[in-house]
C-alpha cells in the first residue's frame, strides 16, 4: 500500500492532507519538527547543509519510520541549493537502504508535463481533471485561510490582556479550519475563527512596536524552524508582520498609498540589482518598504550558511543606515537556542522603544523620511 | 594615470590574465592588484565582513580593503552567467553590491554585467563599456580586447597543459618560462577539485599543492582538464548544479574518477560555503563507486599549517600502502 507524505512547512500540512486525502491517497501526517528531528537529520546530510535541508531530512525519516513510502516535495530550479534538496534527499534515502518514491513537482509554468504526470501518480481516486482542479481550489481556500488566521494572531497578540490568551484560542480555531471540508465550511469556519480571535479581551492604549519579517522562506513559514520568534516577539508587545506566506505576499491596502505601489523588486533596485536567488533581493526591498511605512524596526530570518540571506545582509547594513531602521539578523542552526534569541529580542526591543520614544518627542525624524 | 584595482582573489585565478592585458592596453591605465593574500589581509576581511560569510568572501573583501586608498577604480565585474547555462554562485550575483554596501570609503566601483543567456556578444560588449568609462577610442578597445583574448587563450593552453593557474598567469604575463618536470615513473598522482580561489591561494589553501609536491606526489586540479572534456563530463545527481564553479568542481572529480590515472582525489572545501556541502557529498559517492581514495579538506580562517600537513601526510601514506599492496597482488 502507498503512504504518501510531505514536508512540514507550519499548519499547511491540514491543507495537503485533505487534498491528498481527496486523490484517493493514505497520508502518513509529517509531525512538528522537534529536537528529535533536527538531530536526526544533521546525522545524515553534509555539516554545512542548510537548516531547511536538515529539518526536512530529520521529518522524511521521521515519517519513513510511521510506514510512509511516498515522499512529495517540490523542487524548483533555484539558482539556489533548494532545488536540489529532494536529489540530495533521494540520494542519501537511498543509501540508507529506504525504498522510497519521491514526487518532486517542479514550477508547472516551466515544466507542465512533470506537473500532470506527478497529479496523475498522486490521484489513485482517478478523479477526472475537473474534480482535480475543484479539489485544489478548494484546497487553496483553505490554506488562504489558514494564512488569514495566523496573520490575525500577529496583530492581537502584542495586545492581548492576558498572556496566552491569544496562542490559545488560535490552537482552538485552527482545529475549526481543519475539520470544514466543503467550500461553504471553509469560509464559515475563517469567519468564526477570526471573530473568535477578535473576541480576545485586547489593551487598546498600549504602545505597539511594529517589526517586519524578512528573510528566507523555509525559516519564516515554519515557526518549529524560528523557535516561534513571531509569538515571543507578539508577548513582548510587538506586532509583525511577514513579508511572506505560502499563499502570496501581504497585500495591505495601507502600503499602496504610503509606498506609492512601489514593488519589492523596485524597493531592492538601488542596492541590489540582480536577482540573486533564494529571497535575498525581496529581504532587502522589504526592509525599504517596511521602513517607508515606518515600522520600528525588521528582523531578518535566515539558515546558518544561507548564501542568498548572507549577501542581503552585508547589504542591509547600508539600508538599515540609510532609513535610521533598525535590523536585527539571525542566523539559526541546530544550536541556536530559545534563551540566547530571547536575551538579543529584548535588547532589540528596548532600542526600538526608546526610539519610538524620541520620535513621538519629535527629537527624531521617522524612517520614512529618509 | 587612471589606476584600476583588481583583487587577488575569486575571478582571479580564471580571468586575470585577460584583464591585465585588456587594461594595459587602454593608453593611461594602470592595474593595480592586492598580491598574494597574507594574515592581514585575511585579518582585514575577516572583521569587516559578515561572520557568517564564508572564508573566499572574507578574503576578498580583505584584499578590496588593501586597494582602498590605492586606486581610481575597483574593477569588480557582475559576472552572472558565462556559458549560457550555469550561473555563478549568489554571493559572485551580488559581490558588487556587497561590496559597495558592505564597505565604507570605497573608491567606484566598474560592475560591468556579463550574461551570455541574453547575448552572445556580451563579454565583448561588457569590456567596451568599460573602455568607455575609461573614456578609450573604439579601435583602441576592439585592439585591447583581441589582445586580451589572446592572452586569456595562451593562459588556457598552458592550463591544459598541466600548468597550475598562479604560474601559467606568471608565465603569460612576464613571459617567465619554465617546462614542468616530468613525472618520475611510479609516483603517485593526485587530483585536488574544489574552486580555483581555494586551491590556488596559497595562504588560505595552507599551499596543499606544493606541500603535496614536497611529498612526492604530483598534482592535477579541476583547471587542468580541457574545457570541452569537461562540458561532456556527465555525473549523475538527477539535475545539473546551477553554478558554474561548483558545476565545475562535480565535472572534474568525475572526469579524474572514470579517467582512472589518479591515485587519490581531494576535494579542498571552504568553511561557510553553502554550494560545497552538497557538491562534496557527491563527490563523496562518485569516488567510492570508482574505488578512489577520497579525502575532504576543509579550510577556515584557522586552519593551522600542522593539522593539514599531518591529514595530508596520513592520506598520502594511506593510498601508498594501498597502491603497493595493489601492485604486489
Ligand atoms: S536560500 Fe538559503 S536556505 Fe534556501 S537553499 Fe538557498 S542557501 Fe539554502
Ligand atoms: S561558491 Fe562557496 S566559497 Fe564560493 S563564494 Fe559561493 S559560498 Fe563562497
Amino acid at each position: 500500500m502507498r503512504k504518501v507524505t510531505f514536508p512540514h512547512v507550519g499548519e499547511s500540512y491540514r491543507t495537503f492532507k485533505m487534498l491528498l486525502n481527496d486523490l484517493g491517497n493514505e497520508v502518513i501526517l509529517p509531525p512538528r519538527p522537534s529536537r528529535r528531528t533536527l538531530n536526526l537529520g544533521v546525522q545524515h546530510v553534509p555539516e554545512f547543509a542548510c537548516l531547511p535541508l536538515k529539518i526536512l531530512m530529520g521529518t522524511y525519516l521521521e515519517t519513513l519510520e510511521r510506514g510512509a513510502n511516498v515522499i512529495v516535495t517540490s523542487g524548483g530550479v533555484g539558482p539556489c541549493r533548494a532545488g536540489l534538496y529532494a536529489e540530495v534527499h533521494k540520494k542519501v534515502l537511498h543509501d540508507m537502504g529506504y525504498q522510497v518514491e519521491m514526487i518532486v513537482f517542479e514550477p508547472p509554468r516551466l515544466h507542465p508535463i512533470n506537473f500532470i504526470r506527478n497529479v496523475h501518480k498522486l490521484n489513485p481516486a482517478r478523479l477526472s481533471i475537473k474534480a482535480i482542479i475543484e479539489c485544489i481550489k478548494r484546497a487553496w481556500r483553505k490554506l488562504q485561510a489558514l494564512d488569514n488566521v495566523e496573520k490575525a494572531t500577529h496583530v492581537i497578540r502584542p495586545k492581548e490582556i492576558r498572556q496566552g490568551d491569544t496562542s490559545r484560542t488560535y490552537k482552538k480555531v485552527l482545529e475549526w479550519i481543519d475539520s470544514a471540508y466543503t467550500m461553504d465550511e471553509i469560509v464559515e469556519a475563517e469567519k468564526a475563527a477570526l471573530e473568535e480571535l477578535h473576541n480576545i479581551p485586547q489593551d487598546p492604549e498600549r504602545m505597539i512596536l511594529k517589526v517586519g519579517i524578512v528573510g528566507e522562506i523555509y525559516v519564516l513559514l515554519e515557526p518549529a524552524s524560528n523557535l516561534e520568534i513571531e509569538e515571543m516577539l507578539g508577548n513582548m508587545g510587538v506586532e509583525v508582520e511577514r513579508s511572506m506566506f505560502l499563499t502570496g505576499w501581504t497585500r495591505d491596502n495601507t502600503w499602496k498609498e504610503t509606498v506609492q505601489g512601489m514593488t519589492v523588486k523596485e524597493a531592492a533596485e538601488p542596492y541590489l540589482p540582480e536577482l540573486i536567488g533564494g529571497h535575498g533581493r525581496d529581504s532587502i526591498g522589504n526592509t525599504v518598504l517596511y521602513a517607508k511605512r515606518n515600522f520600528d524596526g525588521v528582523i531578518q530570518l535566515a539558515p546558518f550558511t544561507c548564501i542568498p540571506e548572507i549577501v542581503a545582509r552585508t547589504i542591509l547594513t547600508s539600508v538599515s543606515k540609510d532609513y535610521n531602521i533598525p535590523v536585527l539578523t539571525f542566523f539559526l542552526d541546530e544550536q541556536t537556542g530559545k534563551a540566547g534569541m530571547a536575551t538579543r529580542l529584548e535588547a532589540f526591543v528596548d532600542l526600538m522603544k526608546r526610539k519610538k520614544t524620541k520620535i513621538k518627542q519629535n527629537k527624531l525624524l521617522p524612517a520614512s523620511s529618509f | 594615470m587612471t589606476h584600476i584595482g583588481i583583487p587577488s582573489s575569486l575571478f582571479y585565478y580564471v580571468y586575470f590574465p585577460m584583464w591585465k592585458v585588456f587594461f594595459e592596453e587602454l593608453k593611461n591605465v594602470k592595474v593595480v592588484t592586492s598580491g598574494e593574500t597574507t594574515r592581514e589581509i585575511l585579518d582585514k576581511g575577516v572583521s569587516e565582513a559578515l561572520a557568517d560569510a564564508c572564508v573566499p568572501v572574507k578574503v576578498f573583501f580583505g584584499h578590496v580593503l588593501t586597494l582602498r586608498n590605492k586606486v581610481d577604480y575597483l574593477f569588480i565585474p557582475r559576472i552572472v552567467c558565462l556559458n549560457r547555462k550555469t550561473v555563478y554562485c549568489p554571493k559572485f550575483l551580488g559581490l558588487p553590491d556587497m561590496i559597495r554596501y558592505g564597505l565604507s570609503d570605497m573608491p567606484p566601483i566598474i560592475d560591468v554585467r556579463i550574461d551570455t543567456r541574453k547575448m552572445r556578444s556580451a563579454v565583448y560588449r561588457a569590456f567596451n563599456t568599460v573602455g568607455q568609462i575609461l573614456q578609450a577610442k573604439k579601435q583602441n578597445i576592439l585592439r585591447a580586447y583581441l589582445k586580451a583574448r589572446l592572452a586569456q587563450f595562451k593562459f588556457k593552453r598552458l592550463l591544459r597543459r598541466g600548468w597550475q593557474p598562479p604560474e601559467a598567469m606568471a608565465a603569460v604575463l612576464n613571459g617567465r618560462k619554465s617546462n614542468l618536470p616530468a613525472d618520475p615513473p611510479g609516483q603517485l598522482r593526485f587530483a585536488v577539485v574544489g574552486y580555483p580561489y581555494i586551491i590556488h591561494d596559497r595562504y588560505i589553501s595552507v599551499d596543499v599543492i606544493n606541500k603535496l609536491r614536497r611529498m612526492g606526489v604530483s598534482v592535477v586540479t579541476s583547471d587542468n582538464p580541457p574545457p570541452l572534456a569537461l562540458r561532456m563530463q556527465r555525473y549523475d545527481c538527477g539535475k545539473i548544479l546551477f553554478w558554474t564553479f561548483s558545476d565545475r568542481t562535480l565535472r572534474a572529480a568525475h572526469y579524474f574518477a572514470k579517467q582512472g590515472k589518479v591515485d587519490g582525489i581531494i576535494h579542498l572545501t571552504a568553511f561557510g560555503c553553502g554550494p560545497d556541502s552538497i557538491v562534496d557529498r557527491f563527490i563523496q559517492y562518485n569516488s567510492s563507486s570508482h574505488h578512489i581514495p577520497f579525502m575532504s579538506l576543509s579550510i577556515d580562517e584557522h586552519s593551522g599549517e600542522a593539522g593539514v600537513s599531518t591529514r595530508l601526510e596520513a592520506f598520502v601514506d594511506m593510498v601508498r600502502r594501498k597502491k603497493g599492496e595493489k601492485m604486489n597482488a
